[in-house]
Parts: C-alpha cells; sequence; structure tokens
C-alpha cells in the first residue's frame, strides 16, 4: 500500500499553491518533499490526511480515494496515519501523558493500564521517559517536537508524515530529530513522507527526494541523484544559491 | 483611479457580499454542530468540566453584578416611589426588574465578556498553532471535542448563573431597604410577592438559555473561523464578545415581544 497523488490542484483564491502535483510514495520508503518556503509543501500534506481537500486530481492512502471517503472512514484512515507538525502543535492545556494518549484514547477497547504502557513505550522511542507530568510550556523546541513523534507514532500507524521536523532547531537537535525518522521508518517499517527545506536532513533521512516548484513537481531521484542533476533551480536549491535562478525559487 | 460616485455603493454592496458571507459560515458551523451532537463519546465527560469552567468560575463576578444592582435599583425605587404610593413596592421594583430584566442581561453581558472572549482566544488560538488540526489528525471531530461541550455548557449553566444572580440581586435589594430606607422585612417581602408571577422566573430561564447559547456558539464560531496569527486571535475576541452583546440584547427584545 502506498501514497499516491494524481493531479492534485489546490488554489487559495486566485493563488494556485499546487498545480496538478503526481507524485507516489512506495510502502516502507522515505520521501523528502523539497521546495521553498510557501511552495505548498504543506499544503500538500494536509491535502493526504483530508485537513485540505484538493480542487482537482486525486489523493489516494492505503488504496483508499481520500476526498470519498465518509467522516468516519476517513478517521479510520487518520488513525492509520501519523502527523508531525511544524511547531508540534501540541495541547498547551495538557500534559506529554495526556497529549500522547490522545490518539490512543480514540481506540475502542482499550483500557488505562494499556494506554499508559503505550504512552511509556511511545516516550522512551523518542528518549523522553519520564517527561510524561511536563506541560508543553515546560519543553524545548526540540523536545516538543519529539513529544509531536510520540504522539504520531503511538497509535502505531503505517504512514508518517512530518511537516518541517527540523525548523528552527540547531543542528545538533536536528540531527537527533533526523535520526529519530530513520528509526522510525527502519524500527516501525512505516511509509514517511518528509517536508523540509533543509538539504542536510533530506540527504540523511530520504531514500527518495521529490522537488516541488511553482506548484509542480519539478524533480524527483534518489539523494545521490539529486546531488549529480544539472537542473538549475534543483541545484540553486540544493547549493543554495540563488545566482543560479535569479530570484526564482523563492 | 477615483471610484467617484460609485465608491460608496461599492462599499454597501461589499459590506452586504461580506455579511452574507458571515451569516452563510454560521449556517454551516450550526450544521456541524447539530452533526456532531450524536457523538456523545467524545463530549460526554467534557461537558461537565465546561459546566465548571463557563457556569461555577462566573459565579462571583455575575454575584458582584447583581449585588450591586440590587443596592442600586432598591435606592432608586425608593427615590423614584415618593407620594402616595406604598413604599413596600421597593420590593416589586426590585424582584420584577432583576427577575425579568437585570438579572439575566446583566449576567448575559458579563459572560458574553468572560466567556465568550475565553472561548474565542482559547479555540482560536487552538486554530493558529494547528491544535485544531492536530485534533483532526487523531480521529477527533472538534466541533465535538471543543464547540459542543462549550454549547452545552452555556445552555445549561447560563440559567443557574441567572438564578444565583437573580437571588443576590434581591438580597442586595432587601438589605439595602431595610438599612438604608424606612423599609421592614415584610414589607419588603410584601412588595415583592405581590406581583409575583412564576412565570417571571421561567422568563428569566428561558432568556438566560437563549444568552448561553449564543454566547458559547458565537465565541466558537469566531474562534474556530481565526486565521492567522495573535492578531488574528484578538481580533476574534473581540468580535465574538461585541456580537455576543448585541446578540444578547436583540434577543431580549425577541423574548420580550413574544413572550409578555
Amino acid at each position: 500500500m502506498s501514497i499516491k497523488l494524481d493531479g492534485v490542484r489546490k488554489a487559495f483564491g486566485a493563488r494556485v499553491v499546487l498545480d496538478g502535483i503526481d507524485l507516489e510514495v512506495h510502502e516502507g520508503e522515505t520521501v523528502a518533499v523539497i521546495g521553498a518556503s510557501g511552495a505548498g509543501k504543506s499544503v500538500l500534506l494536509k491535502t493526504i490526511v483530508g485537513l485540505l481537500e484538493p480542487d482537482a486530481g486525486r489523493v489516494t492512502v492505503d488504496g483508499l480515494v481520500v476526498a470519498e471517503l465518509r467522516r468516519d472512514e476517513l478517521y479510520d484512515l487518520r488513525r492509520r496515519v501519523g502527523y508531525v507538525f511544524q511547531f508540534a502543535a501540541l495541547f498547551d492545556s495538557m500534559n506529554v501523558f495526556d497529549n500522547v494518549a490522545m490518539g490512543l484514547r480514540r481506540i475502542t477497547g482499550m483500557g488505562e493500564d494499556a494506554i499508559a504502557q503505550r504512552v511509556r513505550d511511545s516516550l522512551s522511542r523518542v528518549d523522553l521517559s519520564g517527561f510524561e507530568t511536563r506541560l508543553p510550556g515546560q519543553l524545548s523546541g526540540g523536545q516538543r517536537k519529539r513529544v509531536g513523534l510520540a504522539r504520531a507514532i503511538a497509535t502505531g500507524p503505517k504512514y508518517l508524515l512530518y511537516d518541517e521536523p527540523t525548523t528552527g532547531l540547531d543542528p545538533v537537535t536536528t540531527a537527533v530529530i533526523d535520526d529519530l525518522i530513520q528509526r522510525m521508518a527502519r524500527d516501525l517499517s512505516v511509509t514517511s513522507i518528509v517536508i523540509t527545506h533543509d538539504m542536510k536532513s533530506a540527504f540523511r533521512v530520504a531514500d527518495r527526494i521529490a522537488m516541488l516548484h511553482h506548484g509542480r513537481i519539478l524533480f524527483t531521484g534518489t539523494p545521490a541523484e539529486t546531488q549529480a542533476t544539472r537542473d538549475p533551480v534543483v541545484r540553486a536549491f540544493v547549493e543554495g544559491r540563488f545566482d543560479l535562478v535569479g530570484t526564482e525559487v523563492s | 483611479m477615483s471610484q467617484g460616485w460609485t465608491g460608496p455603493i461599492a462599499w454597501v454592496g461589499r459590506s452586504a457580499l461580506d455579511t452574507a458571507a458571515v451569516f452563510g459560515r454560521f449556517g454551516n458551523f450550526t450544521g456541524a454542530l447539530g452533526r456532531a451532537l450524536p457523538d456523545a463519546r467524545t463530549w460526554g465527560r467534557l461537558v461537565i468540566v465546561q459546566m465548571a469552567r463557563l457556569g461555577v468560575e462566573s459565579l462571583p463576578i455575575a454575584l458582584f453584578i447583581a449585588a450591586f444592582t440590587g443596592i442600586v435599583l432598591s435606592l432608586q425605587a425608593s427615590y423614584t416611589l415618593t407620594g402616595a404610593i406604598p413604599t413596600y413596592f421597593v420590593g416589586t421594583l426590585v424582584g420584577k426588574t432583576i427577575i425579568l430584566e437585570l438579572g439575566p442581561v446583566l449576567t448575559g453581558l458579563a459572560l458574553a465578556g468572560r466567556v465568550g472572549a475565553n472561548i474565542a482566544a482559547e479555540i482560536g488560538t487552538m486554530r493558529v498553532t494547528e491544535q485544531i488540526d492536530a485534533l483532526e489528525t487523531l480521529a477527533y471531530d472538534p466541533m465535538s471535542y471543543l464547540a459542543v461541550p462549550r454549547v452545552l455548557a452555556g445552555l445549561v449553566m447560563f440559567p443557574v448563573v441567572v438564578v444565583f444572580a437573580d437571588a443576590i440581586g434581591i438580597l442586595g435589594g432587601w438589605i439595602t431597604a431595610i438599612n438604608l430606607l424606612d423599609l421592614s422585612t415584610p414589607e419588603f417581602v410584601r412588595g415583592l410577592r405581590i406581583f409575583f408571577d412564576p412565570f417571571d422566573v421561567r422568563f428569566s430561564l428561558i432568556k438566560a438559555a437563549s444568552f448561553g447559547l449564543a454566547v458559547t456558539s458565537i465565541g466558537c464560531f469566531y474562534g474556530f473561523m481565526t486565521t492567522g496569527g495573535a492578531q488574528a486571535v484578538g481580533r476574534a475576541t473581540t468580535q465574538a464578545v461585541v456580537v455576543s452583546a448585541m446578540l444578547i440584547l436583540v434577543l431580549d427584545a425577541f423574548w420580550a415581544v413574544v413572550l409578555l
């Protein structure tokens, strides 16, 4: 089973953000989607879980066309998809334990003991054992992102979607998060999409890299192919050189 | 390019369209609220929490306002009722005015500020920090989780708060009457009972329930509609309070026309 986008188009008023996206992420694969700020990377991710509905085209997850699902079917699908938000999106009023337990409490028949065990396991996977009683306001940026990841993996998803997981983090914490993404893919055998504009991260975690540019997938390739490509826009992004394409990238 | 004389017409047109759009969005919101009602598994235990937050925690401000309203009403009634009108009518005026009008309306307006602003700011902040999207990804319907418990709590707790406010308002009027005016307790109670009709209490409770529904649903609506950042949360909060206050006054007139 995989994630597949066929001709996905999304506009906000006159501004076309996604203009016919075709992308397939195969089972067990980690694909990094790179692109400039405002290129529509987060919009792309939100269409996959049905937070945004495409104006045209089709998003298929686990063999199901997202836009055609009834609300209960959509929620059923979302239980199979973990979503890590850019700024973690932790619930301010809840401690770490309750944040991670939120998704588990939707699973019928799961008792409090089983939930507590799963929360401890998930926190342990992101190296945050013992943080259960802390409030989100008492955590650093990196810790918040790790709690967000623990919350996403707690329900045992088949798919993990990361929205800029390393944005705003120092290089060491970025490496920690990258390592976690790799561990999740390896240990949990999940299919992942990582939205990022951090090329080091993309090279570290991805099996394939796709570049989103002007609403379309401009390029897809392995990290080695990405580094070797002659495409000026991709090279400009990879090397951080606007002189290759002027200001076109941003 | 100058719009000349068409400018005001264009402004009226734009305003009309914007207003129609808000009504449309509110219609969608109430539809979604209705569809979320059967999901009691999600909102069931949260209603109790919201009843405490919206109702019990609002009691101090509501009772403070009611007590001073009762004091002032008692003094103003005594000032107004001079000459041939018996002084025990102070009790009548205090009771009728508090129960029929000032108890529910002043409590409603105070809670529009406290509860409406709180709801709009909380949900608005959750919207702009993607916490509502996070709820969705965890398979929670945000309407069931956030809106329904607040609206139901408002519907139930506003009348409860108003009952206490009515009682404290009358108590304030009574204490003032026996201490500052030449009125005895039996006289005040006589005035209170002489035109008392149990319907007055029902009228007060109906108004309070409708105010609770209005304040909480408007607060939730503006919270959910928030887009942007901190400034947008502030704007949503202000709009929620202003619209709730206006709606309270409109509903006040509506119930007077329909029920009295």
